[in-house]
């Protein structure tokens, strides 16, 4: 029950348990660890980054398609107006072409009149010189009134 | 078991129980059932740890790794919660202690009578299988500690640092001898409370399970069965004590005021 030499014994295993704990056990034990912990925080870490990537690719190609979107709307806008364009472009252009067929047609008719104006006057004038030479031909002497007869008739005419 | 009892009685089988097996004189006197359990259950220990690191790997750890790493991670929770400097002697001196302390304490949960009578069966008058029931282990034990604190006060303080600690903390210099007193008192009570802490409690321990051997055996069980279940929270608790004052007193060795 007293205090002994067992005493230096005890401190001498004790010494070497320790010595050999913190030699041999603790290392290895504590790095695989160590390790195991920086591999998980590793892991987690990679995917915190793909998820973080993967919203980043989101918002890229949210982005693109509505680019894309404005895009496409100009473009169809462009179409519309180039479609509006046109369509003013061809009225004008027929509007034109009727305004000229019509001047066409208008100077036709003129022309038309002026040749059965013509034609008429000249029947006209042929009845009269044919209506006073009958009425004429018994009294008038064709030769002596032939200066009255072409005055007249190119009066006529 | 009453009926095995010595020829002195009661008291004959209690001291019979609590004398170790020893040779030698005075104070060369070696008290090897203390030694040779101790050792054993050390080699156990070393034994066990050993496995676990040679085998240890950063992937999935296998049942002994996973178990000896829990040890590792509880030891380590420990030193890092109280333990502020860097020094790579602490965490595994105090798993050694941890876990060298507890399979002492374990030896306690062993019938009383199994072990002495198989020493008997040797030819071993007498037996004393737990080793923390020993002063001279658990003194060894809180000496080196004391060892420990001293040499590490001097080593980080330096010899005037840890000097002018002694003698001008707390009161400051007016009161020098008193100073001195206090913290003499206070460092030598560290060791010695360390070690009777451990040892009273695992004597108080040990004799009651003797005294309940004494009773008759169908007391027994109804007896030493709750204590058994009880001295497991103590013998875990008494090691987890003399770890974390372990790691406290070095890490006060370590603080430079």
């Amino acid at each position: 029950m007293s205090i002994n030499a067992t005493l230096i014994g005890q401190m001498i295993t004790f010494a070497l348990l320790v010595w050999f704990t913190m030699k041999y056990i603790w290392p290895p034990l504590f790095d695989s660890l160590e390790e195991r912990k920086k591999k998980i925080a590793d892991g987690l870490a990679a995917a915190e980054k793909g998820h973080e990537e993967m919203h980043l690719a989101e918002k890229k190609a949210k982005g693109v398609i509505k680019e894309a979107k404005a895009q496409s709307s100009e473009i169809v806008s462009l179409a519309q107006k180039r479609a509006n364009e046109l369509v003013e472009a061809s009225k004008d252009t027929a509007k034109k072409e009727g305004e000229r067929l019509i001047l066409v047609a208008k100077a036709q008719i003129e022309q038309e009149k002026q040749q059965a104006k013509e034609s008429l006057r000249k029947e006209v004038s042929a009845l009269a010189l044919r209506a006073a030479e009958q009425i004429l031909s018994a009294e008038i002497d064709k030769t002596k009134h032939q200066d009255i007869l072409g005055k007249i008739s190119k009066q006529l005419g | 078991m009453a009926t095995e009892a010595h020829a002195e009685g009661a008291t004959g089988y209690i001291i019979h129980h609590l004398t170790s097996l020893s040779v030698g004189e005075g104070f060369w006197t070696l008290n090897l059932d203390t030694l040779f359990f101790s050792a054993v259950l050390g080699a156990l220990f070393i034994w066990f740890f050993k496995r676990a690191a040679d085998k240890a790997t950063a992937g999935v750890p296998g049942l002994v790794q996973n178990f000896a790493e829990m040890l590792i991670e509880f030891v380590d929770g420990q030193v890092k919660d109280s333990f502020h400097g860097k020094n790579e002697l602490i965490a595994p001196l105090a798993l050694t202690i941890f876990c060298w302390v507890f399979l002492w304490n374990f030896m306690d949960l062993f019938p009383v009578d199994i072990l002495p009578l198989i020493g008997s069966l040797m030819g071993l008058e007498y037996l004393r299988v737990v080793p923390s029931t020993d002063l001279n282990a658990t003194f060894a034990m809180s000496i080196s500690v004391f060892c420990l604190i001293i040499f590490y006060s001097i080593k980080i303080k330096g010899p005037w640092g840890f000097a002018k600690e002694l003698m001008f903390q707390p009161f400051g210099p007016w009161l020098l001898p008193f100073n001195l007193l206090l913290k003499l008192v206070e460092e030598i009570a560290k060791p010695i409370s360390l070690a009777l802490r451990l040892f009273g409690n695992l004597y108080a321990g040990e004799l009651i399970f003797i005294l309940i051997a004494l009773l008759p055996w169908y007391i027994q069980p109804v007896l030493s069965f709750p204590w058994a279940i009880f001295h497991i929270l103590i013998i875990t608790l008494q090691a987890f004590i003399f770890m974390v004052l372990t790691i406290v007193y070095l890490g006060m060795a370590h603080e430079d005021h």
